[in-house]
């Protein structure tokens, strides 16, 4: 049983072939781990890791190490050469062995229901470092901390900044800031000086660990893990405020961990410390944040300013998000600052801008691959966090681990509950003690954790260290990761509402808005709105003009109309009277009145079939922000693509698109209302209509209600200039 | 700047008014600071034209209305009895106080606060948002991005998606309908009013 909603692409399996899928499916997958075996078998066992350096050339003059192939004596029909290949062929062979195990996680019945994805993915990791461990007697490769961090994390955190919810985002910021900032420290310090007590406690076995080491090691425990948390929270659905919690605490408090990482590091290095020493590194925690900060902010302004540009090769344009994103994290971290912020950053700053200017399909592109590139890292670091597990370098101290496991519980329920209710007297939606619950039993260690342990200095008790981690990572994800769920449905979190706004609710929202950011000038209160004012002041006046093609700058409102039109037009066909809209107070038609209510009952049937998601990892659900039912629309309208997606009934999609490829006349509302010249051939109309139903991400698309003939239908022979004027010129104008 | 309980006697019907909206003696005392910083002469009450001297205020496309939410329409002055009490309805809601039912809903419910942005489309108070008062808000907000065409197409899909009773205009019992999914209770307060 899928727990995710079977997207219409997916054809129904009759319950006769599932057997046989399975068992497909399962062959594979052992087939592959033989494969993998074998490998193993054919290197000699060294301690190699990720990515393993490239075997030798088999050429003839250099003799030392590797394998190289004697001159052969006749010509030889079949050769078998692996170093030749190893590196690619080992990586491909992990990716696709933790691909396999995801799919089969996926199709093996129940079990998506009971244990989340990263405990399976750990346990075939675990199964396969214990088989390789057994066929080589030595450890199997591990996850080294340099390709995690170049290479693993930072497709995961572009994806989460990239579909982050931004107006919900921002509109806990405060909250969010307070919890991942002062909630670490207080982890920190909580976790650290009690360890050292425990320490001191038990002289005999823990006696050499040094405060610093206790706290270097809780500065690497205490952080919450963007990856694991995610991959839980992914499962179940709690309301969105919450996600934001969490998600958005877990994102940032990486610029305090790694730093504080960093400077206990440095202290431990230093011959002694002292309070100036302290002093610095509190500095340099701020530094390091705000540094970020501005980085990705430098980095995302200069994406959307790219992305400008790219109507004429539109097939790249989606490189340029992730080459620039990547490119502020690995500058971030060429100068020690936090690269999870810069990325983050980056991509939050270049989303509108880059959604508005590039066409549809590029979209699609960068949300497509930026999906999948974040499953395959998480997959991966999953898988082998699982393997590395399996070495020899484990340390047992019962004392230390246990109480590690039951400090971190500790000192994060403390620590929530304790800022909640400061932070409570500011907010205006209060964190309930159910919420509490959750931000605290959902910190979830993961991978973070894993690679910092490996990267520490040498020092006698390193291995006890390590194990420790491993251990609290296991018990973390495997223990709180499979007993939250019931555990929230025990205790009744506030489930998210499935609200759509509409036309009205998006205007009468907007209106809203200003009337509270007017009451809060006359109260002279520098509130949220005021800020937010301020900022879409500013975003229109300088930065939309300068960032965003000339033909794209309509309206949130706008938006939201122009897509209810595009959708409306799905219920044209039946329409048929062309309503002039001028006189204010006409009854409709009878007919319309149908259309409409037919219209309205098919949507809301569409609607209820869906389950909203505000973010989802695993798959682009149509109800991520800006996506909301618009691919399914443009697809119909592209050449050669169908998609059946929230549509309603597909011989009318055919009867549009042959209507749209037949000629202009009698075009849908959608070309006649925004295709800008008329001198584009079609695709590139096609495209520019897609590109032009993007709206901002804090608002999302309507959907449900819709709208028919009733609402102007332009009559066909209005002049393309007068239907251009929907996207109006502007702010060139004002 | 002394303590409340020897400042609110600057206050007239201090106390009255703390009971009738609910705010406490700081807040009426930050609300009453206010209001003289706003009245520049001095007179005791608010004028139209001491609200326009806020800028933000002007450049708000319903600053306007919000203006004249605060002049009904007989009246030319402001005092700040009347002032507070408009005020009250941006209070955060208190949650599940057992209300008496023989009060009058307080101004800070979301009823409350409902009305008051009712009234900012109502201009003529007829108790219905006509697709004209409605048009005229659009055109505020949305500005010169928009043709007329446009305006009128969104203005007929607005009340077309709200209007229940088909008869061309939104009543107050539609208004909050269709923004029953909306947490106005959190939109509509200021914080510091608590």
């Amino acid at each position: 049983m899928c727990v995710y909603p079977c997207t219409p692409l997916c054809p129904p399996v009759p319950s006769s072939c599932y057997p046989s899928m399975m068992a497909a499916l399962w062959t594979l997958f052992w087939a592959l781990s033989v494969c993998l075996l074998g490998c193993a078998g054919l290197t000699p066992p060294q301690a190699h890791n990720l990515p393993p350096s490239v075997g030798s050339n088999s050429s003839s003059s250099s003799g030392g190490g590797g394998l190289h192939v004697d001159a052969p004596m006749a010509l030889r029909v079949f050769s078998l050469d692996y170093h030749h290949v190893q590196a690619p062929f080992e990586i491909v062979l992990w990716i696709m062995l933790a691909s396999l195990a995801k799919l089969g996680f996926h199709w093996s019945g129940r079990v998506p229901a009971v244990v989340p994805e990263s405990c399976v993915l750990i346990m075939v990791g675990l199964l396969v470092g214990g088989v390789i461990y057994g066929v080589r007697h030595s450890a199997p490769p591990t996850l080294s901390a340099d390709s995690f961090f170049l290479f693993l994390l930072p497709p995961i955190v572009l994806d989460a900044g990239y579909f982050l919810p931004g107006r919900l985002f921002f509109e806990n910021l405060g909250t969010i800031l307070w919890y991942a900032v002062l909630g670490t420290f207080w982890n920190v310090l909580g976790i650290g000086l009690s360890l050292y007590g425990v320490c001191l406690l038990a002289p005999s076995s823990l006696g050499d660990i040094s405060l610093l080491h206790c706290l270097l090691f809780s500065s690497l425990i205490a952080a919450v893990d963007p990856v694991a948390v995610l991959s839980v929270f992914q499962e179940m659905q709690v309301n969105d405020q919450l996600h934001i919690l969490v998600f958005g605490e877990s994102l940032l408090n990486d610029a305090v961990t790694v730093v504080l990482y960093k400077l206990f590091e440095s202290f431990l290095r230093l011959p002694s410390v002292s309070g100036l020493d302290v002093l610095l590194g509190m500095c340099r925690v701020v530094v390091v944040g705000l540094g970020g900060l501005f980085l990705g902010l430098f980095f995302g302004l200069v994406a959307a300013l790219t992305s400008r540009f790219t109507s004429r090769a539109q097939v790249i344009a989606p490189l340029f998000v992730f080459l620039y994103s990547y490119l502020s994290y690995l500058t971030s971290e060429m100068l020690h600052l936090s690269g999870i912020t810069a990325i983050v950053t980056c991509a939050v700053t270049m989303k509108q801008y880059v959604e508005a200017n590039v066409s549809e399909r590029s979209n699609t592109s960068i949300q497509y691959f930026l999906k999948m590139w974040s499953s395959v890292s998480e997959t991966l670091i999953f898988i082998f966090l699982g393997v590395s597990t399996i070495q020899d370098v484990h340390m047992w101290s019962w004392p230390f681990v246990c109480s590690t496991l039951l400090l971190c519980l500790f000192w994060r329920t403390t620590g929530v509950l304790l800022l909640t209710s400061v932070v409570n007297k500011l907010r205006r939606n209060a964190v309930t003690f159910r919420d509490q619950f959750i931000i605290a039993y959902g910190g979830l260690r993961g991978a973070i954790c894993f690679s910092l342990v490996f990267l520490i200095d040498d020092f006698p008790k390193k291995k006890l260290f390590i194990t420790t981690t491993i251990v609290v990572i296991l018990f973390t994800v495997f223990v709180q990761g499979m007993t939250i769920k019931p555990l929230v449905e025990l205790l009744d979190v506030k489930r998210k509402k499935k609200a759509l706004p509409t036309v009205s609710e998006e205007i009468h929202t907007r209106l809203i808005d200003h009337l509270m950011a007017g009451m809060e000038d006359v109260v002279g209160y520098w509130g949220q709105h005021f800020w937010k004012d301020k900022f879409e002041q500013f975003n229109k006046k300088y930065l939309r003009r300068f960032l965003i093609r000339e033909d794209q700058q309509a309206h949130s409102i706008l938006r939201v109309y122009q897509e209810l039109e595009r959708r409306g037009q799905r219920g044209d066909a039946e329409a048929s009277s062309v309503v002039d809209p001028r006189p204010p107070s006409r009854p409709l038609l009878p007919e319309e009145m149908d259309s409409i209510r037919r219209i309205l009952s098919r949507n809301l049937q569409n609607f209820n079939k869906k389950q909203t998601r505000a973010y989802s990892r695993h798959s682009l659900h149509q109800d991520v922000a800006t996506n909301r039912a618009r691919k399914p629309l443009h697809r119909h309208q592209s050449v050669g693509g169908r998609y059946t997606c929230n549509t309603t009934a597909p011989q009318e999609d055919d009867e549009r698109l042959s209507d749209s490829l037949r000629g202009r006349a009698g075009l849908s509302r959608s070309h006649t209302v925004c295709t800008r010249s008329s001198r584009r051939t079609l695709s590139d109309s096609l495209a520019s209509t897609e590109s032009q139903t993007q709206s901002q991400p804090e608002n999302p698309k309507p959907e449900g209600v819709d709208q028919t003939s009733s609402d102007q239908q332009h009559p066909v022979e209005k002049t393309p200039k007068k239907q251009l004027s929907f996207n109006l010129e502007n702010e060139n104008q004002q | 700047m002394g303590s409340s309980s020897s400042s609110l006697s600057h206050i007239p019907d201090g106390q009255q008014l703390m009971g009738e909206t609910g705010f406490s003696a700081a807040h009426l005392l930050r609300l009453h600071e206010r209001f003289e910083l706003l009245d520049k002469d001095s007179r005791g009450h608010l004028r139209p034209e001491d609200f326009e001297e806020i800028r933000e205020l002007t450049e708000n496309p319903v600053g306007g209305r919000i203006i004249g939410a605060f002049f009904p329409p007989e009246k030319e002055t402001l005092d700040f009895p009347s002032f507070v009490r408009i005020l009250a309805h941006f209070r955060p809601t208190g949650k599940n106080r057992s209300r008496d039912r023989t009060q009058p809903e307080p101004a800070n419910s979301r009823t409350g606060k409902l009305k008051f942005a009712f009234k900012l489309y109502d201009q003529d108070r007829d108790g219905k948002i006509s697709r004209d008062e409605l048009l005229q808000v659009l055109r505020a907000m949305l500005g010169l991005q928009v043709t007329e065409e446009q305006l009128q197409s969104i203005a007929e899909r607005a009340i077309q998606e709200a209007d229940l009773n088909s008869d061309g205009a939104i009543s107050f019992d539609e208004f909050k309908k269709s923004l029953e999914k909306v947490d106005i209770e959190h939109k509509m307060s200021i914080r510091f009013l608590k």
